[in-house]
């Protein structure tokens, strides 16, 4: 038997909070994508250098796009369906909510 | 009843499950995504805003026949509509566990990278067969800021264009090689991207020799519908007025914190950069693929023989040299989505157990040498130029996980005697490069190159990728699992509860 899931319907709106900045995509989106929407294309700084990390690969090979979804470290922002009221936060140094749009 | 399992649910995966269906199994499709179709056939979150017909990906076509997309899509709707079909959606494979017949093969199901409130439900399957389907990822080769945000491979953009709606940026350059960077600039283009250019470094004698070679070729490519897609990529590309340049490469990305500009420079036909021909160009971001790497992930778990070029040998009936093992599509070798679901056809009838005379089979056997004739011209074609290095700077990162520059590469390559690299799994080791997160899928390619020139020896064909978990697992859905027999790999190396990441920083991670 399918046991798929029919996609919800894109007249939904979901709000996610990075840090305590609300921000609003369509039901559906990936979180990568609803930062994106927003104008956040970096969300997570290196480790050594502290450079700005944001989408690379789109399609969870690169591990690029990590954040912190209500308290779960790791999860890859481009793979992660955003769910209304999801908590994302990013890594390393702040501003990582600053606007570059 | 045969059980057969398909892991990926691309064209490669939709080929193998309804073959196998046809063919009297009992099949179950595992895929990571919500739907069945792949990078290939993503279904836009939204109806299509604007711009062509059905699939952004055609350009107009008046007298319009089914497309790959349009066929792929109703193998889909077969699929779901067939009383002995069961499909896993949203489920990751992290381990193959070998037996007799085909291995055991356990999956998590549920949101990607699991994690509370939703922890993922486990699965363990125990098929007469598997079919490995894993399909390819882009292959972006390093150069100067490519680790800028608003630096994308080309698959990202078109991901974030077909699925979430979104265009990468809004003044475009679409870079690299291949046929595929002509869909992505289409899809930019309808998400309402201003594509300032498609930069291809193929050169146009080389294209030209691959996509027209010979006249018996190209008619019979005219036959399966590419040139009809190609004139219609180009037709939608007059149209829009999007400038395609041949021989050019994007070599560096600028800007602070975020691309603002990129160079664009000539290439030679080994694609080294002509010097005095590099120009700046006002971008927000820059969208790379300079091709495909095959998914090895879980052929390798399942130990099937990898070929010199890194693809998975299979035998005529797409059986890897594993028994009961199969694979299909871009991991056997990168050849497009029509080779993939013949593929896939193949080794779905045969997994099945489908009698070898039946015309299904032998009218996908003949198709599958036109797909891998054509395959191999546009691999021609759009072959990496061995100059690319010459764009690189000595602090161009290689490896962007563990942050590893062109430098230190190096200099690791220059040490001689005993403390010289032996192989490239110790020169990783040393530099930390492919260590990182990504396991050395973004970087392996530049970095086994690099190596090699400076290192021959230390490059075997021997893969140095064998991992114990092939997809993120947290420790605590490890330590849920009571269904779990032993795991194919060492003990000690899955990652931490607090990490989804797989065994990245552990030396011990590796081989």
């Amino acid at each position: 038997m399918s046991e798929t899931h029919p996609r919800e319907t894109s007249d939904r709106r979901v709000t996610v909070h990075l840090g305590t900045t609300p921000l609003t995509g369509e039901a559906g989106q990936t979180i990568a994508g609803v930062l994106l929407a927003n104008g956040v294309t970096t969300w997570r700084t290196t480790r050594k250098a502290r450079r700005p990390r944001g989408v690379f690969c789109g399609i969870g090979v690169c591990f690029d796009c990590l954040v912190t979804v209500n308290g779960v470290p790791d999860v890859r922002a481009c793979q992660r369906t955003a769910r209304d009221g999801d908590i994302v936060e990013g890594h390393g140094v702040p501003p990582y909510g600053d606007r570059h749009a | 009843m045969r059980e057969v399992v398909v892991v990926g649910g691309g064209p490669a995966g939709i080929g193998a499950a309804l073959a196998a269906l046809r063919a009297g199994a009992r099949v179950t499709v595992v895929d990571t995504a919500e739907h069945l179709g792949g990078q290939f056939l993503r279904r836009p979150r939204t109806p299509a805003p604007q711009f062509g017909p059905s699939d952004h990906s055609g350009g107009p076509a008046p007298r319009r026949r089914p497309s790959g997309r349009d066929r792929l899509r109703r193998a889909v709707r077969a699929i779901e509509g067939h009383p002995a079909h069961t499909i896993l959606d949203r489920t990751s494979v992290w381990a193959l566990e070998p037996r007799d017949s085909a291995p055991t093969v356990h999956a998590l199901r549920g949101d990607s990278d699991g994690g509370s409130p939703d922890h993922r439900e486990a699965h363990t399957l125990r098929p007469d067969a598997l079919i490995l389907a894993p399909g390819a990822h882009d292959l972006t080769l390093p150069f100067p800021g490519w680790d800028l945000p608003g630096v994308f491979t080309a698959g990202a953009a078109q991901a974030l264009a077909k699925s979430d709606g979104l265009a990468a940026g809004r003044r475009v350059l679409v870079a690299g090689s291949g046929p595929f960077l002509l869909p992505v600039a289409a899809s930019l283009s309808d998400v309402g991207a201003d594509v300032v250019g498609v930069v291809e470094a193929g050169s146009a004698g080389r294209l030209a020799a691959g996509w027209l070679r010979s006249p018996v070729g190209l008619l019979r490519d005219a036959a399966a519908g590419r040139v009809e897609e190609l004139a219609g990529y180009l037709a939608g590309h007059v149209r829009d007025a999007i400038p395609y340049h041949v021989g050019a490469g994007v070599i560096a990305a600028h800007g602070a914190g975020r691309v603002e500009e990129a160079t664009v420079a000539s290439l030679r036909a080994d694609w080294s950069p002509v010097p005095g021909t590099e120009r700046r160009v006002a971008v927000d971001a820059v969208c790379v693929g300079h091709g495909f790497v095959p998914r090895l992930e879980l052929p390798i778990a399942a130990g099937c023989g990898i070929g010199p070029h890194r693809a998975v040998t299979v035998d005529a009936a797409q059986h890897t040299t594993v028994p009961g093992v199969f694979a299909a599509g871009e991991a056997t070798g990168i050849g497009g989505a029509d080779l993939a679901v013949t593929e896939g056809v193949i080794a779905g009838w045969t997994a099945a157990g489908g009698r070898a005379d039946d015309p299904l089979l032998r009218r996908a056997l003949r198709t599958r040498e036109r797909h891998r004739a054509f395959a191999a011209r546009m691999r021609r074609a759009h072959a990496i130029g061995p100059g690319w290095p010459a764009w690189l700077t000595p602090d161009t990162l290689v490896c962007r996980c563990e942050e590893v520059p062109v430098a230190d590469i190096d200099a690791a390559c220059a040490v001689t005697g005993a403390g010289g690299p032996r192989s490239l799994r110790s020169l990783k080791l040393t530099t930390r490069a492919g260590l990182g997160p990504c396991q050395g899928r973004v970087c392996g390619t530049a970095l086994t190159e690099l190596v090699r020139r400076r290192v021959p020896h230390a490059v075997s064909s021997e893969p140095v990728d064998r991992r114990p978990i092939a997809a993120p697992i947290r420790l605590g859905e490890l330590a849920a699992l009571d269904t779990v027999g032993q795991t194919s790999g060492e003990d000690g190396d899955v990652p931490g509860e607090a990490s989804a990441v797989p065994p990245a920083r552990t030396p011990e991670g590796e081989e």
